[in-house]
């Protein structure tokens, strides 16, 4: 009996373990909140394009000797915009925009990092490095934690608003242009944090999955809310404890472990419907 | 007459260099129900976003209650009962939820509802007569609940003006006469309405004035000297539906009076009268 506890709890004695605990649940409450939002805005990739932007700036800042953060969030909100100010100027859609320009920023980086001497490697862009965050690490991913969850408890229903019906929030004078880029930086902000430590794959995960789990179940904003953090929060607890016993690398665990989520939720979902419209054959 | 909503020689360009609307000008009185009519594509919609300041004016400028229309905005006079294409149905939202949005322009910052936000909600769910379907999610919801789920929204917000955005598309009847029994409920008030429409068979019947528009105003007025067979044909061109039962076909005296039936394939409106029918006698629904 003991043996079994012992085996069981083994991850939480090891300080790497402890840290990639706290700084995947500090990261999973701020991404399950903001992707409530993307996917309802219809902005689901808009955080794969973020991150993938984010490489020349962070090359750049290295050239400039400035906090690589800076690079990294003035790179991404520059996608952003970009995205808005050609889709508003052409007949494309928003999503084939927003593929151009972060196809393009990428590639972008690509090309300075072989010109340029860094210290920047893409693998730890691409799958962050969870077993080897440091202190300094948690502390970045805790404040912009505490920062979206002030900005949603003091914004959030605008922000609900603004995504629901642009135009009766502008009719009652919100400041929606204000709304709209505080968004976008806000979520620049969690990616730039949250790269180093977790890595542009799995924040990519974190910003939709749940989201649009929560979305399948919930037919109020306020449960949907509830549901993507507790989606996202146990989600990425147990994708780290599992990752220990399979020896198998967190960051894509914890993805695994959503999608398997994500498919139970849709089969139950559709299920339900089924068996709904066979009670009411006819609901006109 | 005092004056509501002033639009000033309004002319609005799109992006792709499409002229929308073009020296628009009327007044809309306060205390009044105002039915903006035109076929699709003549500019009702954009002629309302002009109203609210979501285009930019190319030319002109527009006056809420003596405002101009940012300040009348951030003063919570206007509401907005949009257009039902505009609004994704799948949203994650109660009824009640979308309601008590009508109260966020009388809340402080956080948006914390009180005790009048619950009432006007309250008040507002009576009114259209949708206090079961608080907890629904508002995809689930026929065309005409949906409506006034909206316009209880307005109800809510508590404005001096109402705009609505074809409200009765969609809509049965029974559902139509609903909505405008409360419209006339609000004009009472002292509320100016501007509503949106197509149906010409309601107009005559329930608004006081009418704005006709075709990428400009064609006609603005009380509905008795706008709603004429020359302003409508000019309006509606070759969408209209005419049909004219005169003399032998209607009665067997030698009354030379015909009777006149112009309908765009929902209610028709119907004019009586001698050659060229100027006033409506009656309109009702086939
Ligand atoms: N964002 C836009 N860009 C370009 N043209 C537009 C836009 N919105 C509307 N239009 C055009 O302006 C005209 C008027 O549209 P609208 O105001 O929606 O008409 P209505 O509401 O009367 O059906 C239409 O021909 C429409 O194609
Ligand atoms: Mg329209």
């Amino acid at each position: 009996m003991l043996a079994l506890f012992e085996l069981l709890s083994e991850p939480f004695y090891f300080g790497f373990m402890q840290q990639a605990f706290i700084i995947v649940l500090l990261l999973a409450i701020p991404s399950a909140l903001l992707s409530c939002f993307l996917v309802l805005k219809g902005w689901s990739l808009m955080g794969d394009a973020i991150s993938h932007s984010v490489l020349p700036g962070i090359v750049i800042a290295y050239l400039l000797a400035i906090p690589y953060a800076i690079g990294a969030f003035v790179a991404g909100i520059s996608c952003a915009i970009a995205t808005g100010y050609i889709k508003e100027n052409s007949r494309l859609k928003e999503d084939t925009v927003m593929g151009i320009v972060f196809s393009s920023m990428f590639a972008l980086g690509l090309v300075l990092m072989t010109k340029i001497e860094s210290d920047v490697h893409l693998d730890q862009i691409l799958f962050g490095d969870l077993l080897g965050s440091s202190g300094q690490d948690i502390i970045e991913v805790a404040g912009i934690s505490l920062l979206v969850v002030l900005f949603m408890v003091c914004k959030g229903k605008d922000l609900l608003l603004f995504v629901f019906d642009k135009q009766h929030a502008q009719a009652i004078g919100l400041p929606v242009r204000f709304l709209h880029y505080a968004l976008l930086s806000i979520l620049s902000l969690t990616i730039v944090f949250s790269l180093k430590a977790v890595g542009m794959i799995l924040v990519i995960a974190l910003l939709i999955a749940p989201g649009s789990i929560a979305f399948l179940l919930c037919n109020s904003f306020a449960n949907m809310l509830k549901v993507a953090v507790l989606v996202s929060c146990s989600c990425s607890f147990l994708g780290v404890y599992i990752s220990f016993y399979l020896d198998s690398a967190p960051a894509p665990t914890i993805i695994m472990l959503m999608s398997l989520l994500f498919i139970i939720t849709f089969i139950q979902t559709t299920q339900r419907a089924k068996s709904i419209n066979l009670d009411v054959p006819d609901t006109q | 007459m005092k004056t509501g909503l002033i639009v000033n020689n309004v002319s609005v360009t799109y992006r792709n260099g499409f002229n929308a609307l073009q020296n628009a000008s009327f007044k809309l009185p306060i205390g009044s129900i105002t039915a903006l009519v035109g076929i699709n594509g003549s500019g009702k919609s954009t002629l309302f976003k002009s109203i609210m300041g979501f285009v930019t004016l190319s030319q002109g400028n527009v006056e809420i209650l003596g405002y101009p229309v940012k300040q009348a905005l951030k003063k919570n006079l206007v509401a907005y009962v949009p257009q039902s294409e505009d609004i994704d149905w799948n949203f994650p939202i109660l009824v009640e939820d979308v309601i008590m949005m009508g109260r966020y322009g009388h809340m402080n910052f956080l948006r914390r509802s009180n005790k009048k936000d619950h009432q006007m909600v309250e008040l507002a769910l009576q009114r259209v007569n949708m206090q079961d379907y608080r907890k629904r999610q508002i995809g689930e919801l026929s065309g005409g609940q949906k409506k006034r789920i909206f316009l209880a929204r307005a109800l809510a917000q508590d404005s001096e003006v109402i705009l609505l955005d074809e409200p009765f598309t969609g809509v049965d009847v029974q559902t139509e006469d609903q909505i405008m029994a409360l419209l006339r409920e609000l004009r009472d008030e002292g509320k100016v309405i501007l509503v949106s429409t197509h149906n010409l068979g309601s107009v005559p019947e329930f608004c006081d004035r009418t704005v006709l528009i075709n990428r400009t105003i064609l006609a603005a007025g009380e509905t008795k000297t706008v709603f004429t067979q020359d302003n409508l044909q000019q309006a509606f061109g070759g969408v209209l539906r005419h049909f004219v039962l005169a003399g032998d076909t209607l009665h067997e005296d030698d009354d030379t009076r015909q009777v006149t039936l112009l309908s765009d394939h929902e209610r028709p409106v119907v004019l009586y009268g001698n050659e060229k029918a100027e006033t409506i006698t009656q309109a009702g629904s086939l």
